[in-house]
Formats: structure tokens, sequence, C-alpha cells
């Protein structure tokens, strides 16, 4: 097996296990969802134009979930020295866990998003777009969120401080995204939004 | 025990003018030190005085102020230090990496594949894990932690073992058994560098590193 | 009676011959709910969805009827520190939240013939959403704490303090509701229910309350074993 599947396979035991995962991001996304009725009200009339951009929001702070610990217990328990007498790179051990953070969180996160949407009133038919661009979204949030995790290592308040470091770089891939959904909306091509937003996972390398 | 990790391994260590600080205080300068295949050193010194900060410069993990460490398969073969962080060093410190939510088997695994090739087996059978393997290694005491860090020494083969105070949570039964492979991985080629409170029973080289500077 | 079975022996004794009856009651008892659901007339406004009603509505009453159990459980947990009590609670969340979650998915499946929309954001709807996120709240919560002792006091007190919102939430919901009507939709009340439905009914929700049991009961018997092999893994693991 490389080695960068032993890591990856790692890195999933990992998030999955303890709780963490799938199960936490989804309940937090569904929290995150059910909320918005209840704060500004359950009139379809009010929540289907925003549903679409209702679920963008979700997706980004969603994906700031379990970033403080990416490489925060690696860190803390010694298990980065480890990792840096691996046979990969630290870039592609960075690379690997994003991924593995994007499979555990972000892959059903996107899942959740065209169903969160329908919920909040969007027209089942843009279910495809949604979910195709909630699959880019998070790939970006992945990636720019591991970056600032990393950059807040061995900080004592990860968790707030990576959210201050990694929202304003979620800017650009909630802007494509949601972009894209308003431009098809509105009878225009949602093709190049999707293509920037594409563009955003390799924002850490830039 | 066949140490030759691919068609290279590392057949001496050479410290030249070494000088480490830690924040503001320099810890030493001008340290220099010759290890060859089959050498041990242990590291002595008060708390502080760097031995782990060497261990660390010797990985590569902390940048020198001065001086270098290189390494080579032998005279006139010199291995990047990319090449032989990525090969030929093991490193054991006091935090030894392991997840508690996972069992000793999977930790154990995961290091040998990542280190290396090899099975566990035999290492499993050196230092006695077997009835530990199914536990999660939060459940283990200092001593079977310590006990399952070494076994990835024995599982994935590497020229160059670092060592942060291997024998500490060790009892007498347990850091005989970590001497002899020591004393076997010396035999097979390999080398050892220690940082030790109580001499290491084995021959070996002794380094003061608060004395160095 | 409760108490004598508090000592996890005595609970697998007398659960032993219990299992195969329980389970076969709740396998006898689905097949035939299924059977009268589909045999069923159909609805003169609902037509063939009237159908949905069958595995909704016992869903949505085992999903609530599971936090009650898990709830009351880990009072029990918390206050007698009982090992049986906490496997009981924690057994009791999975097919909690499986019913629930059946509850919402169906709903959502029923919403959309009756009101025109796959989903609606009105009182009783949020009410099964939040106590689903119970749920989940209460498994995450268990699974991200690693020691077992810990994890189970703390799911204990969440079990118990989520008892207790659970009416202060749904009273809530209802006033939030009530602020804001929403827009133009269809009761979710359809005529009055004739017995012809009424019977299918009954016999799914009985065969939904014994495969719970049956379901909940495995898992805490599992749970009981899993605890005996840790405790001699960790017995060898000293001597080793």
């Amino acid at each position: 097996m490389s080695a960068g599947r032993v890591l990856l396979k790692r890195e999933l035991s990992l998030a999955w296990g303890g709780g963490g995962g799938p199960l936490l991001a989804c309940g937090f996304f569904l929290a995150l969802t059910a909320i918005v009725p209840l704060a500004a009200g359950g009139d379809p009339r009010v929540l289907q134009p925003v549903a679409g951009g209702i679920a963008w929001i979700a997706l980004a702070l969603a994906s700031l979930l379990s970033l403080e610990r990416l490489f925060e217990r690696d860190f803390e328990d010694g298990a980065l020295d480890l990792l840096a007498l691996g046979p990969l790179p630290l870039e592609a051990v960075f690379a690997v866990k994003a991924l593995a953070q994007w499979l555990a969180i972000g892959l059903p996160l996107a899942v959740a998003a065209p169903v969160a949407a329908i919920a909040l009133g969007a027209d089942p038919g843009w279910a495809p777009l949604i979910l195709g661009s909630a699959l880019l979204g998070s790939l970006g949030f992945a990636f720019t969120g591991a970056l600032g995790a990393a950059l807040a290592l061995g900080s004592k308040r990860g968790g707030l401080l990576i959210a201050v470091v990694v929202l304003p770089l979620f800017i650009p891939p909630v802007i494509f995204g949601a972009g894209a959904l308003e431009q098809a909306l509105t009878g225009l091509s949602p093709w190049p939004a999707l293509a920037l937003l594409g563009a955003t996972p390799c924002s850490p390398w830039r | 025990m066949d140490i030759a990790n691919g068609s290279h391994m590392i057949g001496r260590l050479c410290i030249d003018d070494l000088g480490l600080s830690r924040g503001e205080r320099v810890l030493f300068h001008g340290l220099s030190v010759d290890l060859d295949a089959g050498e041990a050193l242990a590291l002595t010194g008060a708390n502080g005085a760097g031995k782990t900060s060497l261990l660390r410069a010797i990985a590569g993990f902390i940048r020198p102020d001065a001086g270098a460490v290189r390494f080579s398969e032998g005279p006139g073969a010199e291995i990047e230090p990319e090449t032989a962080r990525a090969r030929h060093i093991h490193l054991l410190g006091h935090l030894e990496g392991l997840k508690g939510a996972r069992t000793a088997r999977e930790e154990l695994a995961f290091q040998t594949a990542w280190c290396g090739r090899g099975g566990i087996d035999s290492a499993v059978e050196a230092l006695g894990l077997a009835p530990l393997l199914d536990l999660e290694t939060r459940k283990l005491s200092a001593g079977q932690r310590r006990r399952l860090s070494l076994a990835r020494l024995i599982a994935a083969p590497r020229a160059l073992w670092l060592l942060d105070e291997p024998l500490a949570p060790l009892d007498a039964r347990w850091r005989a058994v970590a001497t002899q492979l020591m004393q076997d991985h010396l035999a097979g080629g390999g080398m050892v560098i220690a940082a030790v409170h109580d001499p290491l029973d084995l021959p070996c080289h002794t380094l003061d590193v608060g004395a160095a500077s | 009676m409760v108490f004598g079975l508090a000592n996890p022996d005595r609970f697998m004794r007398f659960t032993r011959p219990l299992m195969p009856v329980v389970w076969a009651a709740a396998v006898g008892l689905l097949l035939a709910g299924t059977w009268l659901s589909f045999t069923a007339p159909e609805d003169y406004q609902q037509l063939d969805t009237v159908r949905i009603m069958f595995v909704h509505v016992p869903a949505a009453w085992l999903g609530l009827a599971a936090y009650v159990a898990l709830g009351v459980s880990s009072f029990f947990a918390l206050v007698f520190r009982h090992p049986l009590a906490d496997a009981a609670a924690r057994a009791a969340a999975l097919p909690g939240a499986v019913f629930t979650a059946l509850a919402l998915a169906t709903g959502s499946l029923w919403g959309k013939p009756m009101w025109g929309a796959w989903w609606v954001w009105d009182a009783r709807l949020t009410s099964v959403v939040v106590l689903f996120l119970f749920y989940v709240a209460y498994m995450a919560l268990r699974a991200a704490i690693d020691d077992e002792a810990k994890a189970a006091r703390a799911a204990a007190v969440l079990g118990l303090v989520g008892l207790v919102n659970l009416p202060i939430v749904k009273f809530s919901v209802d006033w939030w509701n009530t602020l804001h009507q929403p827009a133009s939709l269809l009761r979710a009340e359809g005529p009055s229910m004739t017995a012809a439905h009424l019977t299918p009914l009954l016999v799914m929700g009985l065969a939904y309350m014994m495969l719970f049991t049956a379901l909940w009961l495995t898992d805490i018997r599992t749970e009981v074993r899993r605890r005996r092999v840790l405790t001699m893994r960790a017995r060898a693991a000293q001597e080793a």
C-alpha cells in the first residue's frame, strides 16, 4: 500500500472515529438550517429567495468544524514528528489530511446541502446544481480551512482563531458558489462561476 | 537484522561545529561528533542542557544556528537530509504520537507502514505486545506505551535511531529487553543516539551536552 | 422487579428466553401491518398516498417514545450510577434517531402530494427536526469522549436535559408558529379516520413498538457482553 493511502486511511479513521466526521457535520448543518426559519419566520415567500444562500452560509460554517483538531491533535501528541519522518513531504501530508477532512466532513455536507436548500423552499430542480457547486465549494473550504488550521497551530485559542483567519478566505468560494446558483436562477450559464469555484482548492499553493 | 531499506543506508553521521539555541538562550555551540555504522552515542547532561533539541536537530526538525548535520552512505556518498529523514531515521520522543481512541494494533500497523515496510509480528513478539494489541492505546500504561513505540523501530527497519529517554518508563525486565534490541540493531550495522540519565548498558560513546558549550 | 433486573447477570438470564419471542412478535406484526396497510381502502381525498401514514405516524410515535426511554434511562444512570441503565440509554439512541429520521423522510414524501411542497416549516415538523437534533447531539457527545465512564455521565446529563427540554421546545415552537402563520397551505389533518384505516395504523404502531423493544434489548445485551470482553482484555493486559 502506498504511503499516501496508508495516511489517508488513518486520517479517515481518526475523522470518523470519536464522533467527529459526518454525524457531527450534518448535525450542525441541520441545526443551522432549522434555526433560520425559526428566527426569520417559516413563510416560504421569505425563505425561498435566500434558500441557496442560507445553504451556502451553513456549508461554510459547518466546514469550520473539526478544523481545529486537524493538525493540533498531531502536534500535541507528537504524531506530527512521526508524520514528518515519513516518505511523503509535508506538503503531501497536508494535502492528504485536507482531502481526508473533505471526505469526512465536506462530502457529507455537500450531499446534505440540496436537502437543506429544498427544505428552505428551493426548487427541487436545482438540486444537481446545488450539489455540484457544494461539492466544489466544500473542497475549497477544506483546503483553505486546512491552511488556516496549520497556521493557527500551537495557539491556545484554536477554534475561534481559525474561524477568524479562515472565514475571509472562504469569501471567494461563497461568492462563486452562490453566484453560480444566482446566475442559473436568472437564466445565465452557471459554468464560469463553477469553473472559478473549482479553482479555489488550489489557493493554499498560490 | 536487515536494516538496508532499499539499496543504501546511512554509514556515517557527522555533526560538524553545531550550534543550537532555544528562544534567546544559547544551548551550545561548536559541537562536533562523528558516528559510524554499528556505534552508539549516549547524550548526557542536566535537564535543559539541550539533549532533546540536539536529537530534533539531527532529525532536521530544528534549524541550527551554525554548523550542519551530514549523513553519508560511505566516503564521498552524501545522503540528502530530506532523504535521511524520509527513509533512515527513527525518532522516539517523550510524546509517542499514539492516538488514544485507536487500538495498539492499528497504531503499530500504521506507524510501521508509514515508516517503511515489514510485518509487525516479530516486533510484537519481541516486546510482548500480543495481549495488548486489541486495547485502545489510552488504556495502556506508560511502560506499555513505550514498548508499543519501540516495536515500530523493530518492525520498520531504519538505520539511525534517535531515542529520547528510551528506557525511562520501563521496568527492569523490559529495560533489559530494550537494551538487547539496541545491541542487535548495532550489531546489524545500525546507529543509536540516545538521550539518557542512567548510563546505557552497552558499549557506547558518551557526549555530555551541557559541557559542550 | 425493575431493581432486581438491574443486576446485569439477572438481566441477561431473564431476557435470554424473551429475545426470540420479542423478535418473532416484531416480525409477525410488521408483516401483518404491512399486509393490512396495502389492503386498506384508498382514502377518498388522499387516494393511495394515505398509506404513507401507516409508516409515518408510528415512526413519529416511536421516535418520541424512544427519547422518553432514553431520558428515563439517563435519569436512572445518573441517580443510581448503574451501568445497565447507561447501556439502556445508549441503546435507545440509534433506533430512536432512525425512527425519527424515517418520520421526517416519509413526512416529506407525504407533504409533496398533500401540501405541494417537500417541506413546510410548521410547528409539528419543526419539533420533530429538533427531536432528531437531540438524538444527534446525544450520539455525538457519547462518541466524542474517549473515556467511557465520563462519556456515560455527560451523555446521561444531556439525555435528561433533553427530556426536560422537549416539552419546552414543543411549546416554544408552537408559540413561534402562531407568531408567523405559514402562508396559505392545507392543514395536515385530513378527515377523521375510519376504522379501515385505524386498524392497520394501530397494528403498525404495535409492530414498531415490538421492533424497538427487540432492537433495544438486543443492543443492551450486546453492550453487557462487550463490557465483559473489555474487562477481560484489560485484565489480560495487566498481567502482560
